[in-house]
């Protein structure tokens, strides 16, 4: 057992160095076809062929990405500068400008395209050898590593968990400057991003100084560092390297996707036995996602062998993932077919309302307009109703797609989250700040495009848009998201920023039947429940006094219930107090009556 | 009026708080062992890396500030009750106006041969776990001294990090004084399928020296010889009263205390494990180590300092625990040794590692008691049919009510009535299943019984 395990792991490290290694394997040749294949412009075509053969860089061979992308800025700017020139002379007959010149925004696509198509050498020549060599191997090690865990007696498994190097957490302070140098990072790259415009990472910025003065100043919470450090020597540096790793994934992925086309090109056979076409870095996300919550989910279920709760629900997010995120949209595709992840409800898909979504929508016949209601369903009747009955939980760690990544890659650090009150007022600040953002941004979306204008009292909705997409979208959601799973635990962005997770939150904290039943008096504050919280709360406060456990956050991953030692805790629904269930303190044991008292 | 309360534990700090909600006393909380409140039942779980010392304790440490609790690190080794002031080890003197004595326990040592030994200790304070920690490394061999719940936990702890353990345990079967015989049966499997080294009816006779002050070999009364390099001594604990010996304050094994929890000497209370009170309620013990009795007597003496008088009433008998992977709960009366009056239907999983006991009285019929190993009951239900004395068929046929497991776990409770049907030939049929609704109806109705 141990053996198989060793080299699980074993094989799983190596697969993952390979799998770095292949972004390095490759050439980088600049061809007429790669070009042909990556600009559909004919204008920007012609002009591209004509400035690197004048430049002598067709058929110049690359040995890194890095060095190809910089020439091709370099073609791409002399192109552009080049067709500027030429429109000023005259356009061709019937041409209009914008089709002609080369807008910037072209670049990051163009460049995409032609260095996946410039690639040359082990990795391109052979996908699939590589495919099972590195996330093969991967899923192998994994399964070999997991899979003998069936054989344990079955319970509660968390032993060492604190005195390991990967999950034990952060120091205070490394913690600080993990955060910090992640948000100075991505703003400074917004402002490139938004190309050299201050406006709305400026914002940002006071928007954060803003929520830190409020917590810290008027919530007075300046003072009460929460106790949250790992041990003093040592921290976790393996959970560190990690979080470094998964950041730079995200980077890689969201905005410069030509660094890893060799991962792509990998995925390509497997995209198109599927959709029918090439993989884009979207497709490579979406396999590598859906593969990792199987494997994790498989990890999951030898944890909790004998939990049916988190069995049932481990299997719901496995088949969300891979039916409804994965394989209907590919389905969809490959039928010509409007695409859609039929379970992604706005505001977490914020494109929903979009212009370009609902013309797409409405022009795709029946199955668009089923689409655009379902979309408009899910968020006015199914979250509402749904919450009411079970609780925001039906969503949040049943069907979504970031849940079901939380809950299965991201297990093994659901203790590094937060538990303290300062933590508490943060989030609340921070994610109903985000859902105001989504909520301003859709009705300014939906307002330009019912009313044909550009801006909303002199704000462009474009840019709010773009912005919303970079800063929560990508940078929020996904670089610190998931980035953060070692460094501040598994539920950052469904905590902090998922404003369809804020939604569902008031709902479940006003109108809900869904609470955590605490056991009378059973409860001996151990600190079991708060630990394993991924959503940070302190659930012992509530159990210690007798109370129900009902908050805004609560996903109810039901892990709490699963890890208490007393049999203290219950995910329970009934409609008989949904008024009072947040106000019973029932364990009064000094048992008098008149001296009954609240905390 | 300045309160102070000696001993940071759950009774002592609970008092605090209570005062705190009653009145605007000033309080000062004393304790020699950690700067803040913990949880000394979660001590296993730092060692296995569950938790963190941070996370064992309940309030954050700004909480104490704001409730203008003042907190006081500092070994009390002397009261002069008529000058009503503490003094401390470092020379620290505190006046007050009015005393809680919460100074807990203390682990029992029988005066076996090398108990003093290094490598020899009990589990029962902080510095108890760092010196267990301290002589983990490389550690080849633990034993294990005492079966009780203390000596179950420090098994699991060496197992955790796979250090082989040999767990001598007095009686013929694991802690068969309080587990009736088939519970105890199923403790001792479960320690046995986890590799635990048990030892039955075996006795510490003797902790060898190892020439240089440590433990490193124990003797049995077998007179077998088993080496190790750690001696947990978890034969129980009694109440840390050591320091207050030859005062004015009446005291039998604990501090004697009357239902108000007061002392015989005025303005000074108690509270907790170093509690012996005068007069126990039927069937309850004059001194009861536990959390939860720590928890509501704290309560208790802060009402009565406040002046409310408040007699301490523990309510019906309840209990926890953990063996291993096993959950154990109790409420109500259930003995080891059941009296005449006491017939019980016990249900067993065929996996052997889930139970469900019902004690009734034989003439009467009504519930008296409940016995849960891996299955868990709510507490305030089964407390209402005990302290209502239903009928044992009425709580059969609603006994769905009472069942704390999560959702979508299997529910045994139709096969306990099958099994009281087998065997009473009775026909009865589960009419309640698991749901909050059901027990919400029965807990608010007044008139269930
Ligand atoms: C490992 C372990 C696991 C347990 N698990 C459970 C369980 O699962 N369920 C359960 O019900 N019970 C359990 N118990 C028992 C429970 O923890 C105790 O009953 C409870 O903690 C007693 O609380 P207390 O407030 O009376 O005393 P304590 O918690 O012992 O607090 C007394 C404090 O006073 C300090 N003190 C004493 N004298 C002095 C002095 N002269 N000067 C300064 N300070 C002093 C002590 O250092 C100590 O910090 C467990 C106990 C242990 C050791
Ligand atoms: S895990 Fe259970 S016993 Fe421990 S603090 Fe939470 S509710 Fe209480």
């Amino acid at each position: 057992m141990e053996f198989l395990q060793k080299t699980g792991l074993g094989l799983f490290i190596i697969a993952l160095l390979l799998f770095t290694a292949t972004l390095g394997l490759d050439n980088y040749r600049l061809t007429e076809e790669s070009l042909t294949q990556a600009i559909g412009n004919p204008y920007h075509l012609e002009e591209m062929i004509a400035v690197a053969r004048e430049q002598g860089q067709l058929g110049k061979e690359y040995g890194s990405s890095f060095e190809f992308g910089a020439a091709f800025k370099e073609l791409l700017k002399a192109a552009q500068e080049s067709l500027n020139q030429k429109a000023k002379d005259g356009l061709p007959e019937g041409v209009s400008q914008w089709d002609y010149k080369m807008g910037g925004w072209l670049f990051k696509d163009y460049t995409f395209v032609a260095t996946k198509k410039s690639s040359a050498g082990p990795v391109s020549g052979n996908p699939l050898f590589f495919f099972f060599l590195t996330i093969g191997l991967a899923i192998l090690g994994g399964v070999l590593f997991i899979l003998p865990k069936f054989l344990a007696i079955p319970g509660i498994k968390h032993n060492q968990i604190y005195h390991n190097p990967m999950t034990r957490g952060l120091k205070l302070g490394w913690r600080s400057f993990f955060l910090g140098a992640t948000m100075i990072g991505l703003l400074l790259y917004g402002v490139y991003y938004m190309n050299d415009s201050y406006f709305w990472p400026a914002v940002t910025a006071l928007v954060a100084l803003f929520i830190s003065a409020l917590v810290l100043f008027y919530q007075n919470q300046a003072k009460r560092t929460p106790a949250r450090s790992a041990s003093p020597q040592v921290t976790g540096w393996l959970g560190m390297l990690a979080g470094a790793y998964l950041i730079g994934f995200y980077i890689l992925l969201y905005w410069v996707p030509q660094h890893i086309t060799g991962w792509i090109l990998m995925v390509d056979p497997v995209s198109r036995a599927l959709n029918g076409g090439e993989a884009s870095q979207w497709f490579l996300y979406g396999l590598l996602y859906t593969l990792v919550i199987l494997v994790m989910g498989v990890r999951m279920l030898t944890k909790y062998m004998h939990n049916r709760y988190q069995i049932v629900r481990t299997f719901s997010v496995m088949f969300f993932q891979v039916a409804f995120a994965f394989l209907i949209p590919e389905i969809l595709v490959r039928l010509n077919l409007p695409s859609m992840d039929l379970k992604n409800i706005w505001p977490l898909n914020y494109t929903f309302f979009f212009d370009w979504n609902i013309n797409k929508l409405i022009s795709s016949g029946a199955l668009g307009i089923f689409m655009l209601v379902w979309g408009i369903v899910l968020v006015i009747v199914a979250v509402p109703v749904i919450t009411y009955f079970f609780g925001k939980r039906w969503y949040c760690s049943w069907v979504c797609g970031c849940g079901g990544l939380a809950e299965t890659l991201g297990d093994p650090y659901r203790q590094l989250s937060d538990k303290s009150l300062r933590a508490w007022h943060y989030e609340r600040w921070i994610i109903h700040g985000v859902l105001a953002f989504a909520v301003v941004m859709t009705g300014m979306t939906l307002y330009t495009y019912f009313s044909g204008e550009k801006t909303v009292l002199s704000f462009n909705s474009n840019t709010v848009r773009t912005w919303y997409g970079f800063i929560i979208g990508s940078a929020f959601a996904g670089v610190v998201g998931t980035g953060f799973y070692p460094l501040m635990g598994n539920r950052v962005w469904c905590r902090f920023g998922c404003p369809l997770a804020a939604y569902l939150g008031l709902v479940q904290r006003f109108k809900s039947r869904f609470r955590i039943t605490t056991n009378g008096g059973q409860c001996i504050s151990c600190g079991n429940c708060s630990t394993y919280c991924e959503m940070g709360i302190d659930v012992r406060w509530y159990a210690q006094r007798g109370q129900d456990v009902v908050r805004a956050s609560c996903v109810g991953c039901g892990v709490c219930a699963a890890v208490c030692p007393r049999g203290v805790l219950r995910l329970e629904n009934s409609s008989m107090d949904v008024k009072e269930r947040t106000e019973v303190v029932r364990v009064l044991h000094v048992s008098r009556e008149g001296v009954k008292l609240r905390d | 009026m300045h309160v102070v309360i000696l001993g940071n534990g759950i009774a002592g700090i609970t008092a605090a708080r209570f005062i705190r909600k009653l009145s605007d006393h000033d309080i000062t909380v004393i304790s020699a062992e950690t700067d803040h409140f913990f949880s000394r039942t979660a001590l296993m779980y730092i060692y296995m890396g569950h938790m963190r010392y941070e996370d064992t304790k309940p309030y954050e440490d700004w909480f104490w500030d704001k409730n203008r609790i003042k907190l006081l690190n500092a070994y009390i080794e002397r009261i002069d009750f008529d000058a009503k002031t503490l003094f401390g080890s470092q020379g620290e003197e505190l006046v007050y106006d009015k005393l809680l004595l919460a100074t807990g326990s203390a682990p029992n040592k029988f005066g076996w041969p090398g108990q003093n030994l290094k490598g020899v200790s009990g589990l029962y304070s902080y510095q108890d776990l760092q010196n267990m920690e301290h002589f983990s490394e490389g550690l080849q061999r633990a034993v294990i001294v005492g079966g009780g719940l203390i000596g179950m936990e420090m098994a699991e702890m060496f197992h955790s990090r796979h250090i082989p353990v040999t767990f001598l345990v007095r009686e013929d079967s694991y802690w068969n004084m309080v587990l009736p015989p088939e519970e105890s049966a199923m403790a001792n499997r479960h320690i046995l399928e986890n590799g635990i080294g048990l030892r039955l009816s075996t006795e510490l006779k003797e902790i060898v020296d190892d020439g240089q002050g440590r433990a490193c070999a124990v003797i049995t009364n077998t007179g077998e010889r088993i080496e190790c390099g750690y001696v947990g001594l978890t034969a129980g604990v009694h109440p840390n009263i050591g320091f207050l010996k030859g005062t004015s304050l009446e005291t039998g094994r604990g501090i004697l205390a009357n239902e108000y929890l007061e002392t015989n000497i005025p303005d000074v209370y108690a509270a907790g494990d170093c509690v012996q009170l005068r007069e126990p309620q039927p069937g309850r013990r004059p001194i009861e180590a536990v959390w939860y009795t720590g928890r509501m007597a704290g309560e208790t003496a802060a009402y009565n300092i406040c002046g409310h008088q408040v007699p301490y009433d523990p309510g019906i008998w309840f209990n926890s625990a953990k063996f291993i992977d096993i959950e154990y709960q109790v409420y109500g009366d259930l003995q080891a040794q059941p009296p005449e009056n006491h017939v019980s239907i016990y249900w067993e999983h065929p996996d052997g590692r889930k139970s469900i006991r019902l004690v009734y009285d034989r003439e009467e019929g009504h519930v008296l008691g409940f016995n849960l190993m891996g299955v868990r009951y709510r507490h305030e239900v089964c407390e209402k049919w005990i302290r209502e004395k239903a009928h044992i068929e009425a709580v059969l046929q609603d006994l769905g009510i009472a069942n704390f497991d999560p959702e979508f776990y299997k529910e045994y409770d139709d096969e306990v009535v099958r099994l009281y049907n087998q065997q009473s030939g009775r026909n009865l049929q589960l009419k309640k299943r698991r749901g909050l609704a059901g027990a919400l109806r029965f807990l608010r109705n007044p008139l269930s019984a």
